[in-house]
């Protein structure tokens, strides 16, 4: 039951940087890899907040600090003509030097016996500190589900949409390329920084190295999510993120308890999860063509 | 009112070699008018096509759009006022958003309010009436997916989308190529509807003799990066295909 609760609480909060990958991914077809830096950059910034007695203000700053990550991605691809890819390499690489200024200089910061957003509303809400987490958590993720599909309704999203669909059109209907790139590489990074922020909070300490893996983490989500909901509006799509963020974390937690795997294998573990869920239509295409060519065979 | 001066552009290819695409091109189109371009590949047709609408830049030369110097203007800038439709039905539309969708962001493209809903109501009643004007039964398939539609229904809905904001002018690049002749008889029969309805300028290029001469005020032919042949009024309707086709081989001997 335990386990259950955990992974449920674990992936509400995780769900928030699979979100950000299904905009920078899904949504605008950019393969963004700034995600492990921008979710330090938020842990840190909500560490040092959070120490600094203002754990409210480190979740906007949190935002702000994703926000910034994706804006300096977005205009070394958009503007400097960087691939995506590289793009996010440079700005994840540049931000470890920022983080660890950030941070004051050290690895990592404890943040035990520190006021943090989950104390705050937990000694307020008249349920059990783990529910009081759960609750919070699902709060965070339902309000960023909302503000998104809103987000997507407006012109300006449906143009973030368009342009992940079909560039080439967007131009040609008078839409800025570049604008609404930026913009949803900042929407998406913000997500991702704020993400860090809360993990950090629920952790108790901000890490250095906690960046590392988490858009393998993300995208493990993303992709779960997708073979359980095949909607693919902006609604279903969040959903699904949310749901395969609890359901991935449900499977690592079952894989680590079975004592068959030590707890460093959960890397190695979302890594090997991610390959398979990802080659599943290659699959299904060496099926389809062996079946077709024994057809012939037999005739 | 278009007005092209002097027009030049060369491309660098990979050997260093430096092909010379479009060699001063001159060209005036009245406002309201419905011009048919022909002429064989090389000539510059689709070259002139992106010039006009920005994808590319000229070397030298100026384009003039109702007086206001164009030439370099950004490409999203300038398709607030220059709708083009593809060759292939997939291109100018976003395949995976639904029809109102797609209609609702061409809609926006004169004057696009952010941080409005796309798509409201009396939005979709409004494109729900243009589709219908098409009857090819696309005002009930408001929420379906382009890629589910047929290429003769993409190319219509990108028509629409070109349209649905009066463009200054239009530029149809062989919109009609992709289709089966049944369905580009229809689509081209609703663009010259569309077109003498909102008495658009439009460009047409088209490797279709016989339509080349049954639509459109003008036709204009181009040869080797300039316009060769000029025909307007009685002599276009006194065209034939013989004629027309006479023109391309007397370039090729």
């Amino acid at each position: 039951m335990s386990l259950v609760i955990g992974s449920l609480q674990l992936g509400l909060i995780y769900s928030l940087i699979a979100m950000g990958i299904y905009i920078s991914f899904k949504v605008l077809n950019i393969p963004d890899l700034t995600a492990e830096g921008s979710f330090t950059f938020g842990m840190a910034v909500m560490a040092v907040c959070v120490t600094g007695g203002h754990p409210l203000v480190g979740i906007f700053l949190s935002l702000l600090a994703g926000a910034l990550a994706g804006l300096v991605t977005a205009l070394l691809h958009t503007k400097l003509r960087i691939p995506a890819i590289l793009s996010g390499i440079l700005t994840m690489t540049g931000l470890y030097t920022i983080n660890l200024m950030v941070m004051g200089g050290s690895s990592n910061l404890t943040l035990i016996g520190v006021t943090t957003i989950y104390d705050l509303a937990g000694g307020v809400l008249p349920f059990t500190f783990t529910i009081a987490k759960i609750l919070i958590s699902l709060v965070f993720a339902a309000i960023v589900i909302a503000v998104l599909v809103a987000f997507f309704k407006t012109n300006c999203g449906l143009c973030i949409r368009a342009i992940g669909d079909n560039e080439e059109m967007a131009r040609s209907s008078s839409m800025s390329v570049d604008l609404y790139k930026t913009l949803g590489l900042i929407v998406s990074n913000a997500l991702i920084g704020l993400c860090g922020g809360l993990i950090a909070c629920d952790q108790g300490y901000a890490d250095m190295t906690s960046g590392a893996g988490m858009l393998v983490i993300g995208l493990a989500a993303v992709i779960i999510g997708e073979a359980f909901i095949r909607r693919r509006t902006i609604l279903a799509g969040l959903l699904s993120c949310v749901l395969g963020s609890i359901i991935y974390r449900l499977i690592l937690a079952v894989a680590v308890s079975t004592r068959m795997f030590p707890a460093y294998a959960m890397k190695l573990l979302s890594a090997i999860i991610v390959a398979i869920a990802l080659s599943i239509p290659a699959y299904k295409y060496y099926k389809e063509n062996y079946q077709l060519k024994k057809r012939k065979k037999h005739a | 009112m278009l007005e092209i001066k002097d027009l030049q552009k060369s491309f660098q290819k990979d050997n260093g070699i430096e092909s010379r695409v479009l060699k001063g091109l001159n060209l005036i189109i009245a406002d309201g008018e419905f011009v048919t371009v022909l002429g064989n590949n090389g000539a510059g047709k689709s070259t002139l096509f992106n010039l006009i609408s920005g994808t590319i830049l000229p070397n030298e030369g100026t384009i003039y759009l109702d007086h206001e110097d164009i030439t370099f203007m950004p490409e999203h800038k300038r398709s607030k006022f220059i709708g083009r439709v593809f060759q292939s039905p997939m291109k100018g539309t976003a395949p995976h958003l639904t029809v109102a969708e797609n209609m609702a962001l061409a809609y926006g493209r004169q004057n696009r309010k952010n941080f409005n809903w796309a798509l409201t109501r009396p939005l979709k009643a409004l494109f729900r009436e243009k589709l219908a004007e098409a009857g090819m039964g696309l005002e009930d398939k408001l929420d379906s997916k382009i890629c589910d539609l047929s290429g003769g229904q993409c190319q219509v809905v990108a028509l629409i989308m070109c349209t649905i904001k009066p463009p200054k002018l239009l530029l149809l690049d062989e919109h009609t190529a992709a289709l089966d002749p049944r369905t580009a008889e229809d689509v081209l029969a609703f663009t010259s509807k569309i077109i003498a309805k909102d008495h658009l300028s439009a460009l047409m290029i088209t490797h279709h003799l016989e339509d080349a001469i049954a639509f459109g005020d003008r036709l204009v032919m181009m040869d080797d990066g300039v316009v060769a042949h000029d025909f307007a009024g009685a002599e276009k309707a006194e065209l034939t295909t013989e004629q027309l086709r006479t023109l391309y081989h007397l370039r090729e001997s």
